[in-house]
């Protein structure tokens, strides 16, 4: 007989909705590749965002019907998507204008590591064995005004991903706002990383225990219980 | 038709020049082949796609335009491969993806170098064997700081400074500056001997129009190579390109060449 583990914590695409929540309207915003590109799902209907990929668009909309793809159209997951009114194409060049000139309000992208002075690790391992890759990962962590990271508290071995100091390497220094975790949702501060909520059912202590660097409990914390979504 | 007609007027000096008739003798002139007379016409259009390539060296440093599959000037890079020549440089987005355009130039040998930002997915197969096996050498450069270095070198611009990669791996070996508190580091242009890009529509002047995300690199490609080739759908009548509209200038392009199918 298996011991069938109950799994805590939210969803991915719980913390997606997490994040949806968070953005004001008016913004405009730039998903990573993967996960973050989830929260385009949650946005609340009453709010307008402004969603920008990198390869050149503007009021990035969602996937077409089956059959109605566009292979000129993508994302920057290389994925089809559709473009609302008021978007507009433009050049690679300039797409990193708004990029690095700091004119995105909030990037969202996935990391492995997150360190308590806000060092983001999210695109090469110690793994040499496959030849590394960047695409604008660099340029989108010094220049969004603010950097948001969706991840899992832990790795798939239960190892921390919230460090005092990361151990791979960076690819920029000092740059994530808010990390947005199946457990927590958690704010980089001058003072390191504090809790501003906890998913219901899980404790302080084990959060704690789950985190490889000190962990501070905001004075207004409050529960996570999002929806099912 | 009449000879020019001379007047002279006993109290006036008056020339009546007949503009019909010279008219007339300088077709005389063009059908009867008396002088080599035509009309100069800036005609930037290649016939073929083999011409559009031949004189492509080996060693160049050749930009290729698109992200992912949009964009890419597929018909281009396999022409390349056609030609002899070898020990290419690519400067691309990503490194390629099955078996056709890029990863079928890199297939045939014929490329000693990648440059590009994201060399891995799925399906980059033939890049990666060649990579392991030692066959092929990588310069990893951030998606932004890749598109920057190109404008530069069209720009005529020496170098900039920029936040993105200080204090990680890639910016380690650069010259570093602290400006306004933040560490930048040191870049220098990235200027092409060929440019092959994909367009939507072009006219004989070389102005080019793009189709939606497919734009991407093309712009600045095209402004960042001494040879500028571009494979467009179709080639339209000068005039017919709205100005105000135009994305890229036909001054930074060289040739157009339309895609079949």
């Amino acid at each position: 007989m298996t011991a069938v583990l109950e799994k805590i914590g939210l969803t991915r695409p719980q913390v997606a909705w997490r994040i949806a929540q968070e953005i004001d309207e008016g913004s405009y915003v730039n998903l990573g590749i993967g996960s973050p590109e989830m929260v385009a799902n949650y946005v609340p209907t009453d709010r307008e965002i402004v969603f920008h990929s990198e390869n050149g668009i503007l009021g990035m909309g969602e996937a077409p019907a089956p059959g109605q793809e566009d292979g000129n159209l993508i994302n920057a997951g290389k994925k089809p998507v559709t473009l609302l009114p008021g978007g507009s194409y433009f050049s690679h060049t300039d797409s990193f204008v708004m990029i690095r000139g700091g004119h995105i309000d909030i990037c969202v992208l996935g990391a492995y590591q997150v360190a308590e002075n806000g060092d983001l690790a999210n695109w090469a391992t110690l793994d040499t064995s496959k030849p590394p890759g960047v695409g604008g990962a660099m340029d989108l962590a010094v220049g969004a005004k603010r950097i948001f990271v969706m991840m899992d508290h832990c790795t798939k071995t239960g190892k921390p991903k919230l460090m005092n100091k990361c151990t791979y390497p960076l690819t920029g220094s000092r740059v994530v706002r808010t990390v947005f975790t199946d457990l927590a949702v958690i704010d980089v501060t001058e003072d390191g990383f504090v809790v501003r909520e906890i998913t219901a059912g899980v404790s302080f202590e084990e959060l704690q225990e789950k985190t490889d660097a000190v962990l501070t409990l905001s004075e207004n914390w409050q529960t996570l219980a999002p929806p099912d979504v | 038709m009449s000879p020019p007609i001379l007047f002279i007027n006993r109290i006036d000096w008056l020339v009546v020049v007949d503009f019909a008739a010279i008219g007339y003798d300088l077709y005389l002139i063009d059908h009867l082949g008396l002088a080599s007379y035509s009309t100069p016409m800036i005609d930037k259009s290649v016939n073929n796609i083999s011409a559009a390539v031949a004189d492509i060296q080996s060693g160049s440093v050749v930009l290729s335009s698109g992200f992912g599959d949009a964009g890419a000037p597929v018909d281009l890079l396999e022409a390349l491969i056609e030609t002899d020549a070898e020990n290419l440089t690519i400067v691309s987005n990503n490194a390629g993806e099955g078996n056709y355009g890029l990863a079928a130039l890199i297939a045939a040998r014929k490329v000693s170098r990648v440059i590009c930002s994201y060399p891995i997915s799925a399906g980059s197969v033939v890049f990666q064997d060649c990579y392991q096996a030692g066959e092929i050498t990588l310069e990893v450069v951030p998606q932004g700081t890749l598109s920057e270095r190109m404008r530069a070198a069209g720009a005529g611009i020496g170098g900039f400074f920029t936040p993105t990669s200080a204090g990680t791996e890639l910016g380690k070996s650069k010259e570093c500056r602290k400006i306004s508190g933040v560490e930048h580091v040191f870049e220098y242009p990235l200027k092409g001997d060929i440019a092959l890009i994909r367009a939507t529509r072009a006219d004989r002047w070389g102005n080019i129009v793009y189709d939606k995300s497919a734009r991407n690199f093309g712009p600045v490609m095209a402004m960042a190579a001494t040879l500028t080739i571009v494979q467009v759908d179709e080639i339209v009548d000068l005039g017919k390109l709205n100005p105000e509209l135009i994305i890229t200038p036909g001054i930074f392009v060289d040739r157009v060449f339309v895609h079949n199918g």
